[in-house]
């Protein structure tokens, strides 16, 4: 698949996420409704839980378009490079060299201030993108392996896996809103009117109980072959494959947890923080619920290019 | 007849299309260009910073120092594209050489100003090496467009130039690599 074709099929399923999403916040709106009021019982009752979870829906589809990046690092306590500090002046320049290779604009550079050593880029586009490096990681890699990561995480913004990513981390967050929102609701409802239609309130659990499971399919929905191709993107942006290999070893090999990130946000490191250990496993199940592939194989792979 | 103007008319299409289409690969060759020459600049008006941050301790490396700065004002004042690519293939060459010989000084290496203008040098000389691949890509793919075939037609019409490749010199390449970074946790 070539560059393009990769582009493109990124903000095809963006623009499939966000319209689901859409969907799925407006259905729940309406199950609220119809669990509320009645199959029109009430008459002319305006389905206005149905209106404010579309509007709602479209706010967060579309804030978190524009804003999503600086969203996620918030969430991950990111903090902006400081001036006078070498290493994030070493960072700064590598992620220029970087930038040069590519042909894009330098993203926006954070740390995050973690002694485990992980990386990750979003954004909508190249001129919008971030991004972010653990103190862990800066204190534990080389130039040579830092060049790598960072040409692995240009290689994301590049082919617009940030854009799909973003849309991800955003609208999991939306919908874990959503569910406690609907939930919180509904038991309200019940107290004050002693209790809706027992079928309707049903759908609702049910949709409630399965919008977590439904932004897990999501995060499934980037799929593991990416992280291969930014392997490669890198390795073809700095002519040098053992600086992103050792960086990985290094990586794995780290003791420490990573605190800030949620699984809202896993998908969008580098190297999964959550060591979830599916993604240790190779075959179909394995590629269908993890988020990364495995590491031993990335690593095996960027040695086989040098050979 | 109402066919032939519909072909006409897809053919003047495809010509406009297609002259368009070399001009802004021209254009990002240009560009590509430039970049190379942001870096080389920059380059120029770094060491002069470094050199005067290492002489004090390097008395004995006198020779090192002065093949940087000849070689530097020799580049600088390189009057065409060839003699200039020569010429900064030897300041390349010099540099490299000076940093070698930087790593057998403690003093040096613990010297924050010196550091400070290695990295700033290390990241030039990467962002020059890129740029340079960046370009050659965007030449070699000016070039590609210009040759195949019906591609070609408009380009011989039109009389595009094909671009240059600036490439690295043979012995530059041949020199083994000096690993510049600056490695805090070595």
């Amino acid at each position: 698949m070539n560059f393009y074709e990769h582009q493109r099929r990124n903000r095809r399923r963006t623009a499939l996420l966000i319209g689901c999403f859409v969907l799925l916040f407006t259905a729940l709106g309406a199950g609220l409704d119809i669990s509320l009021t009645g199959f029109g019982i009430g008459g002319a009752h305006l389905p206005y839980v149905t209106i404010v979870a579309l509007f709602v829906a479209i706010a967060v589809a579309g804030l978190g378009h524009y804003r999503g990046a600086d969203w996620v690092m918030t969430s991950l306590l990111a903090e902006p490079l400081r001036a006078d500090d070498p290493e994030h002046r070493q960072l700064q320049n590598i992620a220029t060299e970087i930038a040069v290779a590519s042909g894009l604009p330098r993203p926006r550079l954070f740390v995050i201030p973690d002694p485990s050593p992980n990386a990750l880029a979003a954004g909508r586009d190249p001129a919008h993108a971030v991004i972010a490096v653990t103190a862990g990681a800066l204190a534990l890699l080389d130039r040579e392996e830092t060049q790598g990561v960072i040409a692995h995480e240009m290689a994301h913004v590049a082919n617009r896996d940030t854009l799909v990513m973003t849309t991800v981390a955003v609208l999991f967050g939306g919908v874990v809103m959503l569910a406690d929102w609907a939930r919180r609701s509904l038991y309200f409802a019940r107290q004050r009117k002693g209790g809706a239609h027992p079928l309707l309130v049903g759908a609702v659990l049910v949709l409630v109980l399965f919008s977590p499971l439904l932004s897990r399919l999501l995060a499934m929905a980037v799929s593991r072959q990416r992280e291969y191709q930014a392997d490669a993107t890198a390795v073809e942006l700095t002519r040098n494959s053992e600086g992103l290999a050792r960086a990985l070893e290094k990586i794995s090999a780290s003791p420490f947890p990573f605190r800030a990130a949620t699984r809202g946000t896993a998908h969008l490191f580098i190297v999964n923080p959550l060591r979830r250990r599916v993604d240790d496993r190779e075959g179909p199940w394995a590629a269908l619920l993890g988020t990364h592939p495995p590491l031993a194989h990335r690593i095996a792979l960027l040695r086989g290019m040098a050979a | 007849m109402m066919v032939f103007l519909v072909l006409v008319a897809a053919v003047a299409a495809w010509a406009v299309w297609t002259y368009n289409r070399l001009i802004a690969l021209r254009n990002q060759v240009q560009n590509g260009w430039k970049q190379i020459d942001v870096q080389l600049k920059r380059r120029h008006d770094l060491i002069p910073n470094l050199v005067a941050a290492v002489k004090g301790a390097m008395e004995f490396e006198r020779d090192t120092l002065e093949r940087v700065m000849n070689a530097r004002s020799r580049a600088v004042a390189a009057p065409s594209v060839p003699e200039s690519i020569a010429a900064e293939g030897e300041l390349s060459r010099a540099l490299r050489q000076l940093f070698a010989v930087v790593e057998n000084y403690p003093t040096l290496r613990a010297n924050e100003n010196v550091l400070k203008f290695q990295e700033e040098l290390t990241t030039t000389e990467n962002q020059l090496g890129f740029a340079r691949q960046f370009y050659n890509d965007l030449a070699m793919r000016f070039n590609t467009q210009q040759e195949v075939f019906p591609a070609s037609v408009i380009a011989n019409f039109f009389a595009f130039q094909r671009a240059e490749f600036f490439a690295a010199g043979e012995d530059e390449r041949a020199v083994p690599q000096v690993d510049l970074s600056l490695r805090p946790n070595r």
